[in-house]
């Protein structure tokens, strides 16, 4: 086992430098002109301004010196200057990446926990009206368009019922907490400002469901099978056969069976809830990653559009990583071998 | 006197209940693909009336912001998704089948070169790879049709290899080999029509995933240009004309239903090629 981790960990700086060059060229093989995102159009036709814009963003380079100088500042941490913010992209991600963290975590929980009760409850009730209901709730949350979901109960919840906030992280009327990890739940906690930590949970709330239902599908969809595989187990009969009540069998027999392949899934989805949190941020006017990187690509701001795909793709690739090894060190078979 | 029970209609195997449904719901899309213009009353491109009216009778779905006809533009949008959806899954599947099958088969370093280039894609998150794509080649549904394809042919490469790999052992294949047929044809006659069932089923339940990404990169100005009737782009008009909420419903609730269509008609064919499954 210590050679597959050490395998894949030696793997890692090959895959980085493909994200990085992949992301690089990418964008550089371009139909739609940076320059029109950094000079004005009255400008354009001004020889000297154009020049002066590419020498001051190093456009009039050739394309193998300009990337040997992205790898280069790269590995010192910077990622060039945005077109759009005039400030260095690392430092742009870096603000606005716990945005979407508190934003994708939440995610997570609401839709690790919606999928294992849906999926146990498929696959107890197998073939009743209650599978088919929770497989369709569940097929539902995969198929929907999150911007539209997100839009739909926005305009139910918010402007129709009035039951919970609008768009954003906290209301405007509040004054933050300071930033210690920029979750703004936790900094409320930190600094004991409750009001703000029931204000930012209650903006939390859609966002984070319609974000996570998208996954809820996969995991129940997963546990539903898995379920039903340990179910008719023999082990589960000795269970029943010995006295133990139909929750302890469940939960404390079956599930616990489960759990491998239910925490691969989970570690899986988090590219799912990346991709989701791009569409949702820009529902939820949530100021993270994702409604940066889509302004980005608006304004073909290719500084920050390279950037967030290779920290997307980092995050990525370590929490398959993580996943994987999770996965490795919790089945005994593979364990072993 | 001994009942004769009338003699009643059985469902074939293969027609579950969600694949009927599946393939009705689709089948309704693809004919709106065909006879969207016999179905509709209005142009979609047309300014038919005030802005933003409410669903009336004249109007089923209500106008949009700049007074044409949501039912009308609705229709249309199939005309765009659909056969865009095919076009990415087969161009992925050809590509993707393709590659995947040279590296299951030959190996070697052309085989691993193949699936290196396979990991470092499908190391992006799809979303973000495809919208850095399609940004650098500008908006516009084929440059997004471009991008989807570079976002998914490596998921068919890696799904064909796995399949070649373990059908190449098997014993068939073993006595083609020692029957002395060739290389080519070992491939083609012998592995590779044993290979497809597992890329049907994912190719059916892909088509609704394209719809959606595609869908997802026209809200955010990437995949189609105005005044093109596309779906997320109708959305994304929508989305800023909140007390209007007929704008941005109908061309979600198309996009729901036929992704949902073609979840269920895979959902069939996945029980029905693996019946241990159900």
């Amino acid at each position: 086992m210590t050679r597959y981790i050490l395998r894949r960990l030696l793997l890692m700086p090959f895959l980085v430098l493909g994200i990085v060059t992949l992301a690089f060229l990418l964008t550089t093989v371009t139909k739609g002109d940076p320059l029109t995102a950094i000079v004005s159009e009255r400008q354009m036709n001004n020889p000297e301004v154009v020049a002066a814009a590419k020498a001051r963003w190093g456009l009039d380079r050739s394309l193998p010196e300009r990337y040997v100088i992205y790898v280069g500042n790269l590995l010192q941490g910077d990622m060039g200057t945005s077109f759009i913010t005039r400030r260095p992209v690392a430092q742009d991600i870096l603000y606005r990446l716990p945005a979407t963290m508190e934003l994708v975590i939440s995610a997570m929980i609401i839709g690790t926990a919606m999928g294992i009760t849906l999926g146990v409850l498929a696959a107890y009730y197998r073939n009743t009206a209650v599978d088919h209901v929770a497989r369709l709730f569940a097929l539902f949350g995969s198929s929907v368009p999150v911007f539209w979901l997100g839009l739909v109960l926005l305009y139910v919840f918010s402007v129709q019922w009035g039951v919970l906030p609008g768009p954003g992280r906290v209301d405007a009327r509040l004054t933050l907490p300071p930033a210690v990890t920029g979750f703004i739940t936790i900094d409320a906690l930190i600094a004991g400002d409750f009001a703000v930590l029931v204000n930012a949970l209650w903006h939390l709330i859609l966002p984070a469901f319609v974000l996570g239902w998208a996954v809820a599908g996969t995991i129940s969809r997963l546990v539903r099978a898995n379920m039903l595989e340990v179910l008719s187990r023999e082990f589960i009969l000795t269970a029943r056969a010995k006295g133990a009540g139909e929750l302890r069998v469940v939960f404390r027999h079956a599930l616990r069976n489960t759990l491998v392949p239910t925490l691969t899934v989970i570690g899986y989805s988090f590219a799912y809830l990346l991709t989701g949190a791009v569409l949702t941020e820009t529902i939820f006017s949530w100021p993270g990653m994702g409604s940066y990187v889509v302004d980005a690509a608006r304004g073909l701001d290719f500084p920050a559009i390279i950037g967030v795909t290779i920290v997307g793709g980092m995050v990525f690739l370590i929490t398959n990583l993580l996943t994987d090894i999770a996965y490795v060190m919790a089945n005994p078979r593979v364990r072993l071998s | 006197m001994v009942a004769v029970p009338a003699p009643r209609f059985r469902r074939p195997r293969w027609l579950s209940i969600p694949m009927g449904i599946g393939l009705a719901v689709v089948g309704f899309w693809l004919l709106a693909t065909v006879l969207a213009p016999v179905m509709t009353m209005y142009d979609p491109l047309d300014l038919v009336g005030r802005r933003l009216q409410a669903p009336s009778w004249e109007h089923w779905l209500g106008t949009d912001t700049l007074g044409r006809d949501v039912l009308s533009r609705t229709l249309h949008g199939a005309r765009n998704s659909l056969p865009i959806a095919v076009i990415v899954v087969a161009l992925a599947v050809i590509i993707g089948g393709g590659l995947g099958a040279i590296s299951g088969y030959v190996g070697g370093w052309i085989g691993a070169a193949i699936m290196r280039l396979v990991d470092i894609t499908l190391s992006f998150p799809p979303m973000l790879l495809a919208m850095a794509v399609a940004a650098s080649l500008g908006p516009g549904l084929q440059n997004a049709t471009v991008a989807m394809v570079i976002v998914w042919w490596p998921v068919y490469a890696r799904l064909m290899r796995a399949q070649v790999l373990e059908v190449r052992e098997r014993e068939h294949v073993e006595a083609a080999v020692v029957a002395g047929a060739s290389e080519s044809r070992i491939l083609f006659k012998h592995i590779l029509p044993l290979c497809w069932t597992p890329m049907l089923v994912n190719a059916t339940m892909d088509l609704g995933q394209v719809i959606l990404l595609a869908a997802s990169l026209s809200f955010i100005g990437l995949g189609a240009t105005p005044p093109t009737p596309e779906w997320g782009a109708m959305i994304s008009d929508g989305a800023s004309q909140f007390y209007s909420w007929w704008v941005a419903f109908a061309p979600g609730a198309a996009i729901l239903t036929i992704v949902l269509g073609f979840n269920f008609i895979g959902d069939g064919l996945h029980d029905y090629f693996d019946p241990r499954s159900k």
